[in-house]
């Protein structure tokens, strides 16, 4: 804008080509730029996707179908949707409680705290399947007295749901106590104050304040929950028809040369992903609504 | 990040059961000290305490304590062996490769979608996380379909010579779609708060836009670039699922290092595993280290997406 004015202050100027601001770059520049961005996502993310798709599909809507009539299938579904029931819900509680007393109370080591909540993020899916195999498989610390007692923990359901908690873990939390922070405590002061008690003020004034971020965790966590492969393809065992999840069948599938089959419960998976993107941005959009009005 | 005042501080749990006495204590209390008046920090402190011990700290000290049963000499050699040499060599070498091309990539991405409006923009924006949401295991056959002999790409790189699925270059080309969206994601808010003065006084004193964008936007959104390639660095070292399928596996030629922990593991070789792990999260501790110290410096904090 101002370059315009400045030439047309210059009495000589000469006919000038089409004027742009100086913090812009030339059209050649931005569409070049844009073109390859498109290109580079395109190659790395569309194709892939599709290729999901395009492979279940391969033989035919009949093939495709038939890949979940399979009782292996079906029982690698449910015990998806079972660990993601169980896992999500406690780190839910979790992220909540954590929540509270970090962004509500001052205490020292808070950011020691913060840091070992975000900890699982740092550590490679393996690992945080390895670790509990160290600690109850059969050579493990609780190993042997777990095995007199007959309580199998890892190569069993329980084994893929601690695994999952540990991938899942700081979801919630990291996404929700930020937003207390900044919200302070000065309504929940009030509302005590006002006679409210601890319950009430959470549930009436705190969890409205949050609730969206909440949203955005556990939207988060239940995507990874259920996708989750290399924590609990440690800790699962691989067994057909009873420690299989989906991520895991997949597998099992793709390894028997059954591409159609494995691609068309991939295919299943990428849709949950699509669905987690299409809610995620939705959330966003109301979270930033929601800081926005405040 | 910004500086948080809480104004309610509870320093002992001591006096944070007042909803449970009386009326008459509690409006006592409110009178003397603002502060302490919300209760419930005994109860979510104690449980969050115990919930990361029981699920995070004792499993994760139970590794260390694993490999330290080893002792010094027994434990190196476990972390060092040839094969695991190898499998450190191939990660590594790769990873950083890949982060290398999502640094270029993403911040391009990153500034297309900051500061361009074209059609399809929000879209593009919502699918850059899809590497986060699609899980690891529907990634890696993905990849390896596309990219195999006969698939929509790698049919056209098998005459040239290239061959992608079970190469290292297939394990760079999966640690690229992995690693993606968090060099993105660092960016986006790093450039869209720039300001725009400081390029229009650059543009002003006669620099030409390179100029502008070499000296000015560079510099101020290094730290936010930092923090990204260092996590996309991270998760590539780190990652499994997306790369078992398209790698192939081969011991001291496409072998991983998770991958090798697993294959100890199938030979019950716990405290090998355990060894190869230590070292796996001692490398991925500095890099979280290295990324704290950025943003300390910088003072800023960048979430970088998940």
């Amino acid at each position: 804008m101002e370059v315009a004015s400045l030439n047309q202050l210059k009495p000589a100027a000469l006919p000038l080509p089409r004027l742009r601001a100086a913090t812009e770059e030339s059209p050649y520049v931005r569409w070049t730029l844009i073109l390859i961005s498109v290109g580079f996502l395109g190659l790395f993310l569309f194709v892939p996707l599709a290729a999901v798709f395009a492979e279940a599909m391969r033989k035919g809507w009949g093939a495709y179908l038939a890949s979940f009539s399979d009782p292996d299938c079906l029982s690698a579904i449910r015990l998806t949707l079972l660990v993601t029931a169980i896992a999500v819900p406690l780190n839910l509680v979790f992220g909540l409680a954590a929540s509270w007393a970090i962004a509500k109370f001052d205490f020292r080591g808070k950011s020691l705290l913060i840091t070992l909540i975000d900890l699982p993020f740092a550590v490679s899916p393996v690992v945080s399947g390895l670790i509990y195999v160290l600690v109850f498989g059969m050579q493990g610390w609780l190993g042997p007295w777990l095995g007199e007692h007959g309580i199998q923990i890892v190569f069993a359901v329980p084994g893929i749901v601690l695994a999952t908690i540990f991938v899942t873990f700081p979801f919630v939390a990291r996404e929700v106590i930020p937003l207390m922070q900044e919200q302070g405590a000065e309504e929940e002061q009030a509302a005590v104050t006002l006679g409210a008690s601890g319950w009430q003020t959470f549930f009436r004034v705190t969890l409205p304040n949050v609730k969206w971020a909440v949203l955005y965790g556990v939207i988060l966590s239940n995507a990874r929950a259920m996708g989750e492969f290399g924590a609990v393809s440690v800790v699962s065992g691989h067994i057909r028809g009873r420690t299989n999840t989906m991520p895991l069948h997949v597998e099992v599938l793709y390894n028997e040369y059954n591409f159609v089959a494995a691609f068309a419960v991939a295919s299943l998976l990428a849709l949950l992903a699509l669905v987690t993107l299409a809610l995620k941005t939705f959330v966003e959009w109301k979270l930033n609504d929601h800081l926005g009005a405040a | 990040m910004a500086a948080y005042s809480i104004p309610s501080t509870c320093s002992n749990s001591k006096n944070l059961g007042d909803t449970s006495q009386g009326k008459k204590k509690k409006l006592q209390m409110t009178k003397l000290r603002q502060r302490r008046v919300l209760p419930g920090f005994g109860l979510t402190m104690g449980y969050t305490v115990l919930y990361l011990s029981l699920i995070v700290l004792v499993p994760l000290v139970a590794l260390f304590l694993r490999a330290a049963g080893l002792g010094w000499s027994e434990f190196w050699e476990a972390a060092t062996s040839p094969r695991v040499l190898a499998s450190y060599r191939l990660t590594f070498s790769t990873a950083l490769i890949a982060a290398i091309i999502n640094a270029v990539f993403g911040f391009l991405v990153a500034w297309t979608l900051v500061r361009y409006r074209f059609p399809g923009r929000r879209m593009m924006d919502a699918m850059v996380d899809l590497p986060f949401a699609l899980p690891t295991a529907v990634s890696g056959i993905a990849l390896t379909a596309v990219y195999s002999q006969n698939g929509w790409i790698g049919q056209y790189l098998e005459p040239l010579g290239v061959k992608v699925a079970f190469t290292p270059l297939g394990i760079i080309v999966a640690m690229t779609f992995i690693g993606l969206p968090f060099v993105v994601r660092t960016l986006q808010p790093a450039i869209a708060d720039l300001e725009r003065e400081a390029e229009e006084a650059a543009a002003s004193l006669g620099a030409s836009r390179w100029q502008t964008f070499i000296k000015v936007i560079v510099p101020s959104v290094l730290p936010a670039l930092l923090t990204g390639f260092a996590l996309s660095l991270a998760r590539a070292i780190g990652e499994y699922g997306s790369v078992v399928f398209i790698s192939g596996n081969m011991p001291m030629r496409t072998e991983i290092t998770s991958l090798l922990i697993i294959s100890k593991l199938e030979q019950y070789d716990y405290a090998g595993a355990a060894a190869v792990a230590v070292m796996m999260l001692v490398v991925s501790f500095a890099l979280l280290l290295a990324i704290n110290l950025v943003q300390r410096l910088s003072g800023r904090r960048y979430q970088g997406g998940v």
